[in-house]
């Protein structure tokens, strides 16, 4: 049986979500692999392991060191590496999340690995696994195949649907030591700038502001909208630029691009590079009170008004149905 | 400091995208360099000033790559080189780019190699990374800041909008994440200048590599346009009655609430 590694990835202690879509992910390279899932840490990693079974991993290799404290791509990378070493997994899937960038290049070019970055799709093609994959920002999209002997990939968040949690699974979960060392690149501090809550990549909901929130002020209702419903606050490069918001915020073809079940614009006129970032999200609404905004052309449901008017309205109206 | 710049040419982010039998269609587009480079160009302009030496933009591309690298050199950067692979190579991966690079890098002693942390076309973010792998480097993508002090170096690095301080040395390769600088407009000046400084033109053969190290690892098989958009439903009325429509529409519709 040919093996699937999952690389797991924590987020303040608990596994993301896309995770659990790579696991999915593994399975539809080849629905009769086995899954190892592999977390890398320096404390007790048991409860994730166990998590990764639920959703789907046969089993869990668990690499504790000091080192491995916080993500660095050369700790992560010697720690993956040597789990590749020992089991020689026909297929490796991550998610495309910051250290999936970060990290899945280095261990292809150590493998001489192709790799497909950021997949929305995968599909078995006779031998074949065929993965689809935004380009131009989400303006067209390519398939591609792997020609070389890995099958590597990370998969956007929210693309590719997890199995459900099923307490009932069990697996064997197992540790192993590896030596991690020569890091040349030393965490010193990290500042917290986003807040608790939801990372904008992989939000369920996400409730965007242009230029027409005005202010730093004017995001609070967008925020307490985003909040009612579990999401995150997004942006436009305008309200960027106008600095009424981090550049973290941005999507766009420069800045995120962003694939929620549900993208509420506010008072963003719609620029194509806006666009670009978020026009695949499952439903959108359009708030704006121009009528020519060209963001009602890519809306599923618009309202022409003042967001300042229509935003608390809204809060109100979700708020009787919660 | 021997800094270099690695640029790509990419669609203007104006652009609209055709598909023709597959291909992505480029006739009569327009062309910048990758926005994500340009803080990368930026950045290593800024470091030559305060530390001296010398900045090289470097592209893998074709002929009309020309054009991107004489506007790096007249935003200010030193010298240009394209390596032009149209005539050897049919088709290329991030792996063959970053192999091609390696050549080149091999005999170069770079002390800093900048690049964007993304191109807004392929969107792979791989190069850089590869890059510093098959270089022996250390590499940090999606930096927000960057202070040289001696070999040491300090990097803010975003990570999904938190700043990570690392502290790394010299030689390395980082990617440019937005935030990092404001790109400057080349000036008239600089574009007279820019005409006289060296661009140099390589090919496959004038580096160190054998062909079949160049297959690529993936293939395209397909390019296609997502199904367009059906234009949506505008709400009438007055405004709290269309509040309560959307909300009705949100959670029986579109069953998202």
């Amino acid at each position: 049986m040919s093996k699937l590694l999952v690389i797991g990835e924590t987020r303040d202690g608990s596994l993301r979500n896309v995770t659990f879509e790579a696991i999915a992910a593994a399975k539809k390279i080849d629905s009769d692999g086995e899954v190892v899932g592999v977390l890398c840490g320096n404390g007790e990693l048991e409860s994730q392991a166990n998590e990764m079974v639920y959703y789907g991993a046969d089993r869990v290799i668990a690499i504790k060191h000091d080192n491995l404290k916080t993500y660095t791509s050369e700790g992560f990378g010697q720690a993956i590496m040597a789990v590749i070493n020992d089991e020689s997994p026909a297929a490796i899937v991550m998610g495309h999340t910051a250290i999936g960038k970060d990290l899945t290049p280095k261990i292809a070019s150590k493998l001489e690995a192709g790799l497909i970055s950021d997949a929305t799709d995968i599909e078995v093609d006779g031998d074949k696994v065929v993965f689809t994959r935004p380009i131009y920002s989400g303006k067209a999209f390519e398939k591609k195949i792997i020609t070389s002997d890995i099958t590597f990939v990370t998969v956007r968040p929210n693309n590719i649907t997890a199995f459900d949690r099923d307490e009932s699974r069990t697996g064997e979960i197992s540790s192993k030591d590896v030596e991690v060392t020569d890091i040349r690149t030393v965490i010193k501090d990290v500042i917290r700038k986003v807040s608790e809550g939801v990372d904008l990549s992989e939000a369920k909901v996400i409730v965007a502001g242009g230029r027409g929130v005005k202010s730093e002020d004017g995001f609070k209702p967008l925020q307490e909208l985003a909040d009612l419903l579990g999401g995150a606050v997004g942006a436009s490069r305008g309200a960027c630029d106008a600095e009424y918001c981090d550049y973290s915020l941005q999507i766009g073809q420069t800045g995120k691009v962003v694939t929620p079940d549900l993208y509420i614009a506010c008072g963003i006129s719609g620029a194509i590079q806006h666009l670009a970032g978020m026009s695949n999200s499952k439903v959108i609404v359009a708030i704006n009170k121009d009528p020519e905004a060209n963001i009602f052309n890519v809306a599923d449901y618009g309202i022409v008004g003042d967001l300042f008017e229509v935003v608390p309205m809204l809060i109100e109206e979700i708020k009787k149905i919660k | 400091m021997n800094i270099y710049v690695l640029l790509k040419k990419t669609f203007d982010t104006e652009e609209k995208i055709a598909v023709t039998n597959g291909q992505i269609e480029d006739d009569g587009a327009e062309f910048i360099i990758n926005p994500y480079d340009e803080y990368a160009v930026e950045e290593a302009i800024v470091q030559r000033d305060e530390h001296g030496g010398e900045v090289t933009v470097v592209t893998v591309g074709d002929e009309d790559s020309e054009k991107q690298l004489r506007t790096a050199l007249a935003m200010g950067a030193d010298k240009a080189v394209l390596i032009n692979t149209e005539d050897d190579l049919d088709e290329g991966d991030q792996y063959t780019t970053a192999k091609i690079l390696e050549a080149y890098f091999e005999d170069k002693d770079a002390d800093l190699i900048l690049a964007g942390n993304v191109a807004i076309d392929e969107a792979s973010g791989q190069v850089g990374p590869r890059l510093a792998e098959l270089l022996g480097i250390p590499y940090v993508t999606t930096i927000t800041g960057l202070k040289i002090d001696g070999e040491t170096v300090s990097i803010d690095k975003d990570v999904e909008g938190d700043v990570e301080k690392v502290e790394t040395s010299l030689p390395v390769l980082v990617t440019c994440q937005q935030g990092l600088n404001d790109p400057r407009y080349p000036s008239l000046p600089g574009i007279m200048k820019a005409k006289k400084k060296p661009l140099e033109e390589l090919e496959i053969d004038d580096l160190d590599l054998d062909e079949d190290e160049l297959e690529p690892k993936t293939k395209t098989v397909d390019i296609f346009l997502p199904p367009e958009k059906e234009a949506g439903k505008v709400l009438e009325g007055e405004l709290q009655d269309q509040v309560q429509e959307l909300v009705s529409l949100l959670k029986n519709e579109a069953k998202v609430l």
